[in-house]
């Protein structure tokens, strides 16, 4: 039975039942469950990947060494790149999932505002870092293609002195040029802001939920958002400052 | 006190809305707000205009019927209180008030101020129920309950259902209206037999009309009844569990 303003303008068809994961995505709840899981992945490897860059204040042959060590993970049991390829597809694929859950979720709550809007609204709750999660987002997933362009796959246009396998060297050359400075710092605000209520978000959303801890979700995320933000940017403060060189 | 107020007036389901302004001179602080509503309304009467349509029926807070948007909050700027128990003493003379019905898709505008909330009885249909035998009625204390979940459930139970919570999401998600009335039978042994299909199938017939949660909190703030986004967890959980359980096994399917 459709009653009115009812999301689905025509009525359910009959289906077949499908295999449950495919259910439950279908399920809005179900794509929290994505959007909460892939962003730990995610969360995982923010923080794997800022402990990383803290090599850089161990010089060049460090940072560079480190790097090379990535590619040999694994080895020699498994050729090299060849764990490194796993975690970038895994990496790929959570955030793909966690792109089209978040694609999907926002569409299906546009619909259910209806057409009319509040003249005045009041909130009390929602923050500033909760209602720019789709822009916060953005602007992450903006800086991540700019980012592997600049220093993974060294894009002429933007890195014009990138040097294969020259981690430091690159690194420093990207750098020391201010908007990409800028480029950094936006993106960090971002990062903190999206984590800040992603990783308190997201335990709601599997339904982690217990008296005993439910205030230490908020502490956690305020911790790890406040951790990320910090640990990345001591990098390019520290070119700036002129402590890395 | 002399108050302005704008209002949203519509005539009617389909019609064309917008804010008219209105003076409501030589109110008491003691009234309601709905009484300040009303004593306008017999001012329109007297003058030949239409009255403002609003929803109301106990006027003390326990059905749920009444529910405004006061100035950009749900029921007003009195955390806990359903409009109804809004008195005018929350206002200062000369405030100019803006009033709004709910805006949801699911809740569209029959009249003024008054919302169809009948998407909220489609959810319950689904499944806010217990299927039991009739009989003569079982002995007393016959199921131990933990005084815990029996507080629990209660709280959850005290949900009137008045749409304060899709009013206030930005998302227009009613997770809070529904987990409450998920919660109150799932908390409880008597909820046990059907707890996993009640939730899938309230929450799949909640997606057919209402957003998703992305645990704003406005929610929680603006119901009247302070239920608790835990419930929200709850219900989460327990769709998780409706999705991996073998519900033949469990008897419920
Ligand atoms: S009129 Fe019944 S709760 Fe307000």
């Amino acid at each position: 039975m459709t009653a009115t303003g009812s999301k689905n303008e025509s009525p359910a068809k009959a289906k077949r039942p499908l295999p449950w994961p495919i259910r439950f995505y279908q399920s809005d709840v179900g794509k929290k469950y994505v959007m909460a899981i892939t962003g730990v992945v995610g969360l995982g490897f923010i923080v794997f990947h800022m402990l990383g860059n803290l090599h850089a204040f161990e010089g060049s042959d460090q940072l560079n060494h480190y790097a090379e060590g990535l590619r040999e993970i694994g080895e020699p049991i498994a050729p090299k790149t060849f764990l490194l390829w796993i975690g970038r597809l895994g990496l790929l694929a959570a955030l793909a999932g966690h792109l089209h859950a978040a694609w999907a979720l926002s569409r299906s709550n546009q619909k259910a505002r209806g057409a009319v809007g509040y003249e005045d609204r009041n909130y009390l709750a929602a923050n500033y870092a909760s209602r720019t999660m789709r822009w916060t987002g953005i602007i992450i997933l903006l800086f991540i293609v700019w980012h592997l362009a600049d220093l993974t796959w060294g894009v002429g246009a933007i890195n014009p002195d990138y040097v294969r396998g020259e981690v430091y060297a690159n690194l420093i050359a990207s750098l020391e040029r201010w908007p990409v400075f800028l480029i950094y710092l936006t993106a960090q605000g971002a990062l903190a802001l999206h984590i800040w209520h992603g990783a308190w978000s997201l335990f709601q959303s599997v339904g982690i939920n217990n008296a005993r801890f439910n205030h230490w979700r908020r502490n956690f995320a305020t911790a790890l958002a406040g951790i990320v933000a910090i640990g990345y940017l001591t990098v390019p403060f520290g070119i700036l400052f002129g402590i890395i060189h | 006190m002399d108050l302005k107020l704008r209002v949203w007036r519509q005539g009617g389901a389909a019609g064309p809305g917008g804010f008219k302004e209105y003076d409501a001179k030589g109110i008491s602080e003691e009234a309601s707000f709905l009484e300040m509503l009303d004593i306008v309304n017999e001012e329109l009467t007297m003058a030949g205009e239409e009255p403002i349509a609003f929803d109301h029926d106990c006027r003390e807070g326990i059905c749920g019927t009444c529910g405004l948007m006061i100035n950009g909050q749900p029921h007003g700027p009195q955390q806990g209180t359903a409009t109804c128990q809004l008195h005018m003493r929350k206002f200062n003379n000369g405030d100019t008030i803006v009033i709004e019905p709910w805006r949801a898709l699911a809740f569209p505008v029959i009249k003024d101020l008054v919302v169809d909330r009948s998407a909220f009885d489609r959810i319950v249909e689904a499944g806010g129920y217990i299927s039991v035998d009739t009989g003569s009625a079982p002995d007393a204390n016959l199921t131990p309950v933990p005084k815990e979940a029996v507080d629990a459930a209660f709280d959850a139970a005290a949900c009137i259902g008045c749409g304060a919570c899709v009013a206030a999401c930005p998302n227009s998600a009613a997770q809070l209206f529904t987990a409450a009335k998920i919660g109150h039978l799932n908390l409880l042994p008597q909820g046990q037999p059907e707890r996993l299909t009640r939730t899938a199938a309230m929450v799949d017939t909640m997606e057919e009309y209402f957003g998703s949660c992305t645990n704003h909190g406005e929610c929680e703030s603006a119901c009247p009844q302070g239920i608790s986004l835990d419930y929200i967890a709850q219900m989460n959980r327990d769709y998780l569990k409706a999705q991996l359980a073998d519900l033949r096994r469990s008897g419920q399917k």
